[in-house]
């Protein structure tokens, strides 16, 4: 039980510090702002959530308490990623794209909202 | 044989934090600056946890919560800077 439990740690400390360094890395080589950001968010996430599961593990194996504290913190990362990453999103859009560069918004023009016409004429 | 993958987990992590450094100096874009900051701060949590396994103690963590909410919060701060001017309108 204990050698499982130590090769569990050490497999979940190696694997996730190779996804640390590949998430970052790929903020350095990637060549697109919007590509950039895919790898951070994603890669790097996942490499401090496989720290903290294998403090949690360590935390069993050495010691008389249960602990799921690294849980928040992995829950927190979980939920403000995205946040973060939308408003990265929206700089990188407000700063450098033009109307010409985005797709199309269909029939309004700017907003792609949903046409209602045939409705409306029905109501009334 | 833990503290061995210990070692090379704060390797990684560390050369991470390298690289972010690099980006926040020589980035091209604003957001690419606003996002290597983030990512510096997670990777100082990943730095902090690991140093909690090496000494034992769940001190640690409480500290790399603060730094998440921290991180967080001022990665949105900068974001609304760059759009608008202001943080809280």
């Amino acid at each position: 039980m204990a050698v499982v439990l130590e090769y569990l740690i050490t497999a979940f400390l190696i694997i996730s510090g190779i996804f640390g360094l590949v998430g970052s890395f790929g903020l350095l080589k990637l060549n697109d702002a919007m590509s950039r950001l895919h790898a951070p968010t994603k890669a790097t996430t996942l490499g401090v959530g496989g720290v903290l599961l294998a403090s949690m593990a360590n935390a069993f194996a050495t010691g008389p308490y249960f602990s799921v504290h690294e849980l928040m913190i992995t829950l927190f990362l979980l939920l403000t990623a995205p946040i973060t990453a939308n408003f990265i999103a929206k700089v990188h859009i407000h700063q450098k794209e033009s109307q010409d560069s985005l797709p199309r918004a269909g029939e309004d023009g700017i907003w792609a909202t949903l046409n209602l016409g045939d409705a409306k004429e029905d109501k009334s | 044989m833990i503290l061995y993958a210990v070692t090379f987990a704060f390797g990684c992590f560390s050369l991470a934090l390298l690289m972010n450094l690099w980006k926040v100096v020589f980035g091209a874009e604003i957001a690419d600056r606003i996002l290597a900051l983030d990512t510096m701060f997670i990777n100082a949590i990943a730095l902090m946890v690991l140093y909690g396994i090496v000494q034992g103690t769940r001190i640690y963590f409480e500290a790399s919560m603060i730094i998440a909410m921290l991180g967080f919060v001022s990665t949105v701060a900068y974001a609304r800077f760059i759009l608008r001017g202001n943080i809280i309108e």
